[in-house]
């Protein structure tokens, strides 16, 4: 008799613990499509809030103490010119330091502190890189608030996005690839270059996108360095008619940046100022979402291209 | 073999070896380079703990530590000065633990689910898109913060003020959700096969082997990741420099407006204060607070993902 009413007991705690099972299903599913939602939400909202402030003015025009005049032209400017410069530094030295630590480094102390650090700097908060840039590039080594302070900067913050990313990429090449090229008798450098680095573009590329994507939307580092809100003029143009045809000017020039120009416009009481500040961020979001589905698209694309 | 084909391999012998020499010569410079460029994320470390500290000691040469660790005031800006860094130190505890209420939980079940329930399909395609939330620039953040969250909450709670810790804490918490989400999906997945089936063998069902085994078995590496998170809500600036106004005060109330080390660092770099005023180097001061708090969490965790992947 027991052992039937154990069955039973058996049979109904088994019910139970199953439809938990089911219940966990749906609060995991509903959690998850909550958090995609509320993206969707913030992305439809500053569409519509900055709707009828989207048009060509709005890219051709300065900042103005008129809401309707106001445009984002020197933010998008500075903001092109800042990621040309983060990403002339940050690539070099990021696929380098990435190369030695995943084809070079003995295992010594030297790389185990090489790479605490990496570790240690992605979890740096940004604000802190904003103040190192003002103490070091602006002050110390003179470059003032400008171009060239903001990208260097904003370089040094996205490094630990790109060597990580690189360093992937290099690992995912089989070590027959290499084996195969030091048979025929190629330096380590030549196994590299020659093999190793075409086969982990994908991935580089990759690191380099979200890297940017990063840099792009990044605010407090370039507040605290000194950019400015209000810029009414342009830096000078970095090609001219005439020889040598390049012009670095616009390295030294002062700036503003798309985040900056949100910030200064959401934090007016004006509500004609903060549906300036959702159009832009409308557009900044865009161009950040935009960057990372072609990384993932791109490391989509390799991973299926290549067969070992 | 002719003599002249002999000698002609002889010739092309004597400058193999010279290229070669040349090109293990290049190889050892190009190796050093790399090397420098390794050591770039090294300097950039030290470069950090240089400046904070030497732009601080001027700071502290006008204010006692007892001072900075014990006033309840900070207003360094204001003819009445005082230097107590506990106001900065609470607000920024405050939007953290807000944030932490969103984050933990909501970033667990959503790792229990991806790595025990749902299909590989699913999590392929949903874990990009969840970390598409990760990459939105945190001013939209704030933006979101304080223009359409505040309202919504000034609905529920009549009297909140438009600036508040509240609002900041939660978004910042959404915004961690999918980093906390995907560190602690790839401790549960690093946890062996036999381990589940095991447990499914004993006849526990998907929840309980995900609750009792799998859990357990990467704790260390959810530890991480929820120390990883706070680390990043201590960090986080644009969102409360926005949302929770930036009037330094001592308070643990959600509900009130307060200011973060963070927000005052911005506070200060929005104005045009000389370079050798102490206002200036308070928010040196200020960073090193903020770099210290940040860096116990980030050791701390560290240290705990290494084990995790070392476990089995």
């Amino acid at each position: 008799m027991a052992a039937v009413m154990d069955f039973e007991e058996l049979r109904r705690g088994l019910y139970w613990r199953k439809n938990l099972d089911k219940l966990f299903v749906v609060l995991g599913l509903f959690i998850l499509l909550s958090c995609l939602g509320l993206l969707a939400i913030l992305f439809l909202d500053l569409v519509r809030d900055g709707a009828h402030r989207f048009g060509w003015d709005f890219f051709t025009q300065f900042p103005s103490r008129k809401a309707e005049r106001a445009g984002i032209l020197s933010a998008w400017v500075g903001t092109s010119m800042i990621m040309l410069v983060t990403a002339l530094v940050a690539l070099p030295v990021g696929v380098a330091a990435a190369i030695y630590l995943e084809e070079y480094a003995p295992k010594n102390w030297v790389t185990s502190v090489i790479e605490i650090n990496v570790t240690n700097l992605a979890g740096v908060p940004s604000i802190v890189y904003g103040l190192l840039a003002l103490g070091l590039f602006v002050y110390q080594f003179d470059l003032g608030q400008s171009v060239l302070s903001a990208g260097l900067t904003l370089a040094l913050l996205i490094l630990p996005i790109i060597i990580v990313g690189t360093r992937e990429a290099l690992r995912a090449v089989p070590k027959a690839i290499r084996e195969a090229a030091y048979g025929l008798g190629a330096t380590r450098w030549e196994v590299t270059k020659d093999h190793v680095l075409p086969y982990s573009t994908g991935g580089i590329l990759t690191g380099l996108i979200l890297g940017l994507s990063r840099a792009i939307g990044e605010t407090a580092p370039i507040i605290t360095i000194g950019a400015l809100s209000f810029i009414a003029f342009l830096p000078g143009s970095p090609i001219t008619g005439e020889f040598p045809f390049l012009n670095f000017d616009w390295l030294k020039s002062e700036f503003t940046a798309m985040p900056i120009q949100i910030f200064n416009w959401v934090s007016r009481p004006d509500q004609a100022f903060q549906q300036n500040a959702a159009a832009a961020a409308a557009i900044l979001l865009g161009m950040t979402l935009l960057m990372n589905a072609v990384a993932i698209y791109i490391r989509f694309r390799f991973r299926k291209k290549i067969n070992w | 073999m002719s003599a002249t084909s002999a000698s002609r391999s002889v010739a092309m012998g004597k400058g193999a070896f010279a290229s070669l020499r040349y090109r293990k010569n290049r190889d050892r410079v190009i190796e050093l380079l790399l090397l420098a460029c390794a050591l770039v994320a090294v300097f950039t470390t030290a470069a950090i703990v240089v400046i904070l500290v030497w732009e601080s000691s001027f700071f502290f040469e006008h204010v006692t530590i007892k001072e900075f660790l014990t006033d309840t005031m900070w207003t360094p800006l204001f003819a009445d000065a005082h230097y107590g860094i506990l106001p900065l130190v609470s607000g920024t505890l405050t939007v953290t633990f807000v944030a932490l209420l969103v984050a933990i939980p909501f970033g667990t079940i959503i790792a229990i689910y991806l790595s025990e329930f749902a299909k590989n399909r699913t999590r392929e395609t949903v874990k990009p898109i969840l970390e598409l939330l990760g990459a939105v620039p945190t001013v939209v953040y704030g933006y979101f913060a304080l223009l359409m969250v505040t309202p919504v909450l000034q609905k529920l709670i009549p009297d909140l003020p438009g600036f508040n810790m509240l609002s900041a804490g939660l978004v910042i918490g959404l915004m961690i959700v999918p980093y906390v989400a995907s560190v602690s999906e790839d401790a549960m997945r690093a946890v062996p096969r036999y381990m589940r089936e095991g447990s499914y063998a004993m006849g526990a069902t998907q929840l309980q082997t995900a609750m009792r085994v799998v859990v357990p078995g990467a704790f260390s590496g959810i530890a991480a990741a929820y120390i990883l998170g706070i680390s990043r809500a201590i960090g986080e600036t644009m969102v409360v420099a926005i949302a929770a106004g930036m009037q330094p005060t001592l308070t643990f109330d959600p509900t009130e407006p307060a200011a973060t080390i963070t927000a005052y660092i911005v506070q200060v770099s929005l104005g045009d204060l000389p370079h050798d005023s102490i206002g200036y180097q308070s928010i040196f001061a200020a960073g090193l607070v903020l770099m210290l708090m940040t860096l116990v969490f980030n050791v701390l965790g560290f240290f705990l993902t290494r084990k995790f992947r070392e476990a089995y």
